[in-house]
């Protein structure tokens, strides 16, 4: 192959310059959050006496274990169940494509292009006839409606792609619908299911707008709508603040970098299928 | 709702013919179950699809018809009506439209929406081509794995955390200033997002910055999956990094880019977070954009209605950018 050296050299030093801009708003994060936390943070520079205990203090006044576990339960009311469904009705649009199907993928691809801010005021008044304003339920059952389409549209395309003879073999084999769903296309969607519940999960506990129309309590919202919240309250005390998105921040790249791989493929693939 | 009930019992079933004949008629003998007690199912009649598939298609379309469908009709009523979220609601017809269209507070976040789609999607597309085409060559090991998780980490983020952050890069006191303090344009320091001039362009960048490492990495793989041996050719053509950039890379990347286009016009038309947790549309009008103002509209100001038909006209937006860049990129293949 032939390859320019000035070419490679150039490319290297963009490269470079690109990470940095990348990493840098997060290090101006990390110094502003280690200045003493009563005063405004002034300037960017690995402070001279570091507080940490200022994460100990935003720990603590931001609840987190609290946050960590509304973040988990809507995590849990919306990925597994969203998954379900979707592998169901993907199963039956890319598989069984019985009549009237293609009329159901048309409708979800629509549905794929609806920013949620035109339907979040009916949403509003809806969650709030059922009764569950201020609560988890708020957030998990419209989310699992609004990523609906793209869970759907993503499994019916795993499954547009696994030959039917291997249905028409489990059936040969005497296996009723649920088994051959079960002891063949479920193993089989495994890569697609895993990449699904990664983006599900991310989308869920990144999720801001929701939490922030349908939910006060800031105990009971996702992580990033809990810091939507401390925003406000903590506005003299930004270093606190800074501490705080850190921390928020962690443990999804603390799991991103444990799984970058397959973050990146399942992110990849669901820029290119949405 | 009332949209699934029509959708469920349209479809008649009908003795239509079977569309996968004798999926091995022979094996009949073998499909003796003993576990299964009824009728081996070796062919699945079309009725039978019918059934099963819509029984299993109809629990997530109750989701999606429920969190989406009901509220979409349900927006488009509201956004006939006067209403201030209690009270009783009064007719007004297009009225809410028109006021979208007129009153410059909401045209101006249509426009500033506009503005934002050069910093959401024309440079960070821009800049994946440029450093896409320029690493292309680089060989795997541990500075390409680190700098591909480098590049993704802004897509793991929430953009309320990315927002944050950007604040105090722009803050008075914060990194921007500091470094150019540090390198002698301590004149230029100013507080970025406060200004009217630099407070769109300042949150603009801030979508770049989110959006430019996922271009260049999806651009990246499709630049993998182009045939070496037109660069070879190329280069053996004597062709210059340009003419080979418009020859082989670009119509290689056709699909890529049509993607990346599509998701982050979305974004832009659509974005929220960034802007409600850097400047929530100020100063003054100069970062309004949609979103923005269909919050404040509906949950402060309480003109429902009003937000309502501006939650459409977004919509209504958003596809008419979209569709005709899926069809382009679908007619050209």
């Amino acid at each position: 192959m032939v390859v320019n050296k000035t070419e490679a050299i150039i490319g290297r030093v963009v490269l470079v310059v690109v990470l940095l801009l990348t990493l840098l708003p997060l290090a101006g994060m990390l110094s502003g959050a280690l200045q003493p936390a009563d005063r405004i943070p002034d300037g960017f520079s690995w402070p001279s006496d570091p507080q940490w205990g200022n994460f100990a203090v935003a720990f603590r006044t931001a609840h987190v274990w609290k946050l960590l576990g509304s973040s988990t339960l809507i995590v849990l009311g919306v990925v597994p169940l969203s998954l379900l469904l979707s592998t169901l009705a993907g199963y039956a649009l890319g598989n069984l494509r019985m009549r009237g199907g293609k009329y159901v993928f048309a409708l979800l691809l629509l549905g794929l292009t609806i920013p949620f801010e035109a339907i979040i005021i009916p949403i509003y008044y809806e969650i709030s006839a059922l009764g569950l304003l201020n609560t988890q339920w708020a957030v998990v059952l419209p989310l699992i409606g609004l990523y609906m389409p793209f869970s759907v549209v993503w499994m019916r395309a795993h499954f547009v792609g696994v030959p039917t003879e291997l249905s028409e073999a489990a059936r040969i084999d005497g296996a009723g619908i649920f088994q051959e769903i079960r002891r063949i296309q479920i193993p089989l969607a495994m890569p697609a299911l895993s990449a699904l519940a990664i983006l599900l999960f991310l989308w869920t506990w990144n999720q801001f707008l929701l939490p922030l129309v349908l939910v006060d309590d800031p105990d009971k919202r996702t992580m990033a709508g809990a810091l939507g919240a401390f925003q406000g309250q903590y506005l003299n005390q930004l270093p606190l603040l800074f501490a705080g998105a850190l921390i928020i921040m962690l443990p999804t790249i603390v799991i991103y970098v444990i799984f970058q791989r397959q973050f990146i493929k399942a992110l990849l693939q669901g820029a290119v299928k949405g | 709702m009332t949209n699934d009930v029509r959708r469920h019992e349209d479809p008649k079933p009908t003795a239509a013919a079977l569309r996968r004949p004798d999926a091995g008629a022979h094996a009949a003998g073998a499909g003796k179950s003993s576990r299964h007690r009824s009728r081996p199912p070796v062919e699945r009649s079309a009725r039978h699809r019918l059934v099963v598939g819509w029984l299993f298609v109809l629990p997530a379309l109750a989701f999606f018809g429920a969190f989406v469908i009901y509220p979409l009709i349900t927006a488009v009523r509201y956004s006939f009506y006067r209403w201030n979220g209690i009270g009783a609601s009064v007719w007004v017809g297009v009225d809410n439209y028109v006021r979208v269209f007129t009153d410059p507070e909401l045209l101006i976040s249509i426009v500033n929406a506009l503005v934002l789609i050069l910093f959401f999607t024309v440079i960070p597309v821009a800049s994946g081509l440029a450093l896409a085409t320029l690493i292309r060559t680089m060989p795997p090991g541990p500075f390409a794995t680190i700098a591909r998780t480098v590049l993704f980490l802004p897509q793991i983020i929430p953009l309320v955390a990315a927002g944050i952050a950007w604040s105090w890069m722009y803050a008075q006191t914060g990194t921007i200033n500091t470094i150019l303090d540090s390198v002698g344009l301590g004149f230029l320091a100013q507080s970025w997002l406060a200004g009217f001039g630099t407070a769109l362009p300042a949150v603009g960048l801030i979508g770049s910055w989110v959006l430019t490492g996922l271009c260049t990495i999806l651009l990246l793989t499709g630049i993998g999956k182009i045939d070496t041996s037109l660069y070879e050719a190329a280069r053996l053509d004597g062709a210059g990094w340009w003419r080979e950039f418009v020859t082989v890379t670009l119509p290689g990347l056709r699909q890529e880019i049509a993607v990346l286009v599509t998701i982050t016009v979305i974004a832009a038309l659509s974005s929220f977070d960034i802007i409600y947790t850097t400047t929530k549309g100020g100063p003054g009008t100069s970062t309004l954009v949609p979103g923005i103002s269909i919050f404040r509209l509906a949950f402060t100001q309480s003109e429902v209605g009003l937000a309502s038909a501006f939650g459409i006209v977004l919509l209504a937006l958003v596809l008419l950018a979209v569709l005709p860049i899926q069809l382009l990129a679908r007619d050209r293949d």
